[in-house]
């Protein structure tokens, strides 16, 4: 080995096509399932599924999900989890109610507050995970019960509403038709898919040249060009679905700016970065200068935000708070992403992966319910998807 | 090797032969042949992967017969296990290197947890305490049974593990590096105890890179490179050159152990006053005592010690105070005083502290090495917290080549590197924060020989190019063999200090024994 630059360059070369596929498995695993289970329901339901109402009915219903799931991935990331998000999400919630109904604060100030308490939260529960070092299964399960007693408490065991209509428009609402109002297909949110599929499209072939410009090695072109017409496609056609209802709704927007803004962050940043390293091994990460206790604490800070979001989102959406309202929220969220891949021991996860994981569960949801099959069942054919998928996802790792 | 009689006449206890093993496509055994006497030390040497465990998991059943070619005979007749019981059985018991007890059970607990002597299924406490204290005297422990694991220190649940190999008979005992962890005076007991058990008639295979704890006592040593039997020695025959050991495994005359080198020592760059540090837990222990030192630009200073001497507390104290409480003392750099209270600041001052423990310590093995070179100084590959993935792969391109790093690319996972290549990763991690005094924890623990020698001739580059380097190591040959000036530390102070072209290993135990012997 004279030159070891030289001599590993040919076999790099060969590996690429196999080793790609290999290794990219897992992201490209869990879109292919999902894509699967929706061709699977639309047979199976005779395209009801995919139907423009039904289509935007599952992101309205899923939406909490998926903007819980983005704080949640980073929590198990760093290797803890949060069972509290539930009853947080229910208490604010209420609180929000209570002020917005009984006192009459301003829709805005009160989901204001509401964020800003949601973070407080989050940071109360952090201080004793993060510098105390209590166990996060132990202090956010003590978070569950608190909230959920504090929700009653908060409401009184009656439902608080109903709300004010700008107030519904967070989720009932739909973006407003700028171009045309006539006819019933709005042209204006099929733009913005367009738009935003390409946009991606685009994204996605610059950095690919970004990378071959560097001898950085990429996917395969032909890979990469399928790849990007499916998503072309997808995009497109869903854009086209929903605008052929009532157009895009006011959280569908929310939802997609909140996963585009966390899937930079964790994949682009610094902050991120330490993120990742501080789940994968926290005492090399300390001993690189990573500052550990901080990042896991400000985990917990944004999960409560989100968590606070999410229950402002739900009680919109039903028009008013009752005390049952974001019951086991928790365990839809934290299966979400170990769906979506993240692992139980920290270090590993992505933000595509846990909102794929959302709308996995969410599809599920809606197509049995379609098919009239029971709650009951329903829940043992959920449960065994989650174990079935953290499985082959161990299983691949082992290969 | 005057207290052993020749083994030369005795019969074989075990003889493997014609032992081939393939993973795949990658052949790690072929026609590997093994011969062990009766009751001798038979020691087991090669560069990591060059098949010493594979060859250790075919004898003890771990890879079952069928799944390898050759034969194995074992007192005299044809063995096929099927698993590791079946080798259990007949007395062939396997002590890894990763100690198998259990934390926060008892000795006794850990030493009958398969067997545990009972009554109708009840276990019979008295009996088990019995048995226990008579097998802890056989390895020369004096520790009460029910002593959790966790409280005794790592020697001596060495013992315990060997205490539990004689809760079952056993005839020919394999050790998997016995004292990669021990310090030199559990290493000098472990050994003992050995040579002991050779006067008992029990036959031992002991797996080490240690060549000087080898020749010390085995009776025969047995050399594999690359899956293939190099050759056997008779240390009987004639005295065993350690250097001749190391040419039959790497297959190539290295000059010698240690790169050659002219130190250009130049003004002092760092130094540290009156350092104290106490122990987290147990606040009244002082584990370093008021330490001084000083390292000048281009010069390797070696720290060295017994275990617990406070070598590594020391190291972790002063960066960043990742260890101890209650820390003082005063750090200069170029003259000037500066601020270690956290490791982000020590890191900024432009220390560097390469761990020990480069599995637990120094790397997040689930991701590449890209990732883990830029972690601690991230802010070089980033704008405005945003990382540039470019100008990250082509730092990681550049220490990949630069210390010639062994993988496919610099997108592979660290945890599937060797023990040298992860050790390359640890280092280019430091390097790359760009700093002025490094401080090296057992650099090349756990490494093979020929990746010791790269990281030898890395650090004397580093020291070339003007950085102050500290290494601290257990290995005194190593100290000697690299450093400019050896500091010996005992107790948590410096108590000697030896010139790099005088020291030898008799100097260095002379001025810890001095202070061992006036604390009397």
């Amino acid at each position: 080995m004279s030159n070891p630059s030289n001599t590993t360059a040919a076999p790099q070369q060969q590996q690429r096509g196999a080793g790609f596929w290999k290794e990219n498995l897992r992201e490209y695993g869990m879109l292919i399932s999902l894509l699967a289970i929706v061709i699977i329901f639309a047979y199976l339901t005779n395209g009801i599924i995919l139907k423009p109402l039904n289509l935007t009915n599952i992101i309205l219903q899923n939406s909490y999900v998926v903007i819980m799931a983005l704080g949640m991935l980073m929590i198990i990331v760093t290797g803890h989890i949060d069972l509290s998000v539930g009853s947080v999400a229910g208490f604010i919630g209420g609180f929000g109610a209570v002020l917005m109904v009984p006192y009459h604060v301003d829709f805005a100030v009160a989901s204001l507050i509401c964020l800003v308490l949601g973070g407080i939260i989050g940071a109360a529960q952090g201080y004793f995970i993060a510098y105390l070092r209590i166990p996060s299964f132990i202090v956010t399960l003590a978070g569950m019960l608190v909230f959920r007693g504090l929700m009653i408490t908060v409401l009184g065991s009656q439902a608080i509403g109903p709300f004010d209509p700008s107030f519904q428009k967070l989720s009932s609402g739909f973006i407003p038709e700028l171009i045309s109002s006539e006819g019933s297909f709005y042209i204006t949110s099929f733009i913005i898919g367009i738009l935003l599929a390409v946009f991606l499209v685009w994204q996605s072939y610059q950095s690919r040249a970004r990378h071959l410009s560097h001898g950085v090695e990429t996917e395969p072109l032909a890979f990469f060009i399928v790849k990007n017409v499916v998503v072309f496609g997808i995009i497109a056609y869903i854009a086209y679905l929903i605008s052929s209802y009532r157009g895009m709704p006011n959280v569908l927007i929310i939802m997609g700016v909140l996963i585009a803004a966390y899937a930079f962050f964790t994949n682009r940043t610094v902050i991120g970065r330490q993120i990742y390293a501080v789940g994968g091994n926290a005492r090399a990460a300390e001993l690189s200068g990573i500052k550990t206790q901080r990042l896991v604490f400000w985990t917990f800070v944004n999960m409560g935000v989100l968590a606070a979001l999410a229950g402002l989102v739900v009680a919109a959406r039903l028009n008013s708070a009752t005390p049952k309202a974001g019951t086991g929220f928790e365990l839809d969220v934290i299966a979400a992403c170990f769906i979506g891949g993240a692992s139980a021991y920290g270090g590993v996860g992505k933000v595509t992966g846990a909102v794929i994981g959302a709308f996995l569960m969410g599809v599920m949801n809606n197509g049995m319910s379609i098919l009239g099959i029971g709650i009951d069942l329903q829940q043992v054919i959920k449960g065994l998807v989650l174990l079935g998928a953290v499985c082959v996802d161990v299983y691949n790792q082992r290969r | 090797m005057s207290d052993t009689v020749s083994n030369a006449e005795k019969p074989p206890i075990l003889e493997m032969r014609g032992i081939s093993k393939s993973f795949g496509a990658v052949k790690a055994l072929s026609d590997v042949s093994f011969t062990v006497r009766e009751g001798e030390i038979h020691a087991l040497v090669g560069e990591n992967g060059a098949g010493k465990s594979t060859l250790m998991k075919v004898l003890s059943g771990v890879y079952p017969h069928g799944s390898y070619e050759g034969s194995i005979l074992f007192g005299g007749e044809e063995r096929q296990f099927r698993d590791i019981n079946d080798s259990e059985k007949l007395g062939i018991i396997i002590i890894h290197q990763e100690l198998a007890l259990i934390p926060l059970m008892s000795i006794a607990e850990n030493i009958f947890l398969h067997t545990a002597p009972s009554k109708f299924g009840i276990i019979d406490q008295d009996e088990r305490r019995r048995r226990t204290k008579a097998l802890l005297e056989k390895v020369g422990l004096s520790e009460a049974p029910e002593m959790l694991i966790t409280n005794i220190g790592v020697g001596k649940q060495q013992l315990v593990e060997i205490a539990k190999a004689l809760s079952k008979d056993v005839r020919l005992l394999i050790l998997d590096e016995p004292t990669a962890s021990l310090n030199e005076t559990d290493s000098a007991a472990l050994l003992e105890l050995l040579k002991e058990f050779r006067r008992r008639g029990i036959t031992s295979i002991m797996i080490s890179h240690k060549l000087n704890e080898i020749t010390e006592i085995a009776d025969r040593i047995t050399v594999l490179r690359d899956g293939r039997t190099v050759g056997t020695m008779d240390c009987h025959a004639g005295p065993v050159d350690e250097d001749e050991i190391v040419r039959r495994m790497v297959d190539r005359d290295l000059d010698s152990r240690y790169p050659k080198r002219e130190p250009k020592i130049g003004d002092v760059v760092f130094e540290v006053d009156n350092w104290s540090a106490y122990h987290p837990l147990h606040s009244e222990r002082q584990v370093v005592k008021n330490v001084s030192m000083k390292v000048r630009a281009g010069e390797i200073v070696g720290i060295s010690g017994l275990m617990g001497a406070g070598r590594t507390e020391f190291a972790m104290s002063l960066f960043g105070r990742s260890w101890g409480r209650n820390i003082t003392g005063t750090a200069k750099l170029h003259g000037k005083e500066v601020d270690l209270s956290d490791v982000p600041r020590a890191i900024k001052a432009g220390l560097a502290y390469v761990t020990e423990d480069r599995k637990h310590l120094g790397l997040v093995l689930a991701e590449d090495i890209r990732k883990n070179i830029s972690l601690a100084h991230l802010a070089g590959v980033s704008n405005r917290g945003v990382i540039d993935d470019i100008a990250e792969m082509k730092v990681a391109q550049e220490f990949r080549g630069r210390m010639r790093i062994r993988s496919h690319n610099v997108y592979q996972e660290t945890g599937k590197l060797s023990g040298g290549n992860q050790q390359k990763v640890v280092l280019s991690k430091w390097l790359f924060t760009g700093p002025e005094v490094l401080i090296l924890d057992e650099p090349t623990r756990g490494i093979d020989v020929g990746a010791k020698y790269e990281i030898y001739t890395i650090i004397n580059e580093l020291a070339d190019s003007g950085k102050a380097v500290i290494v601290i190591s257990s290995e005194m040959p190593e100290l000697i063999g690299i450093c400019d000036r050896i500091v010996v530390m005992h107790e948590g102070a410096f108590v000697g200090e030896v010139a790099g072209e005088e020291a030898t290993q008799e100097n260095i135990m002379r001025a810890i024994m001095r202070r061992k012997a006036r604390e009397q």
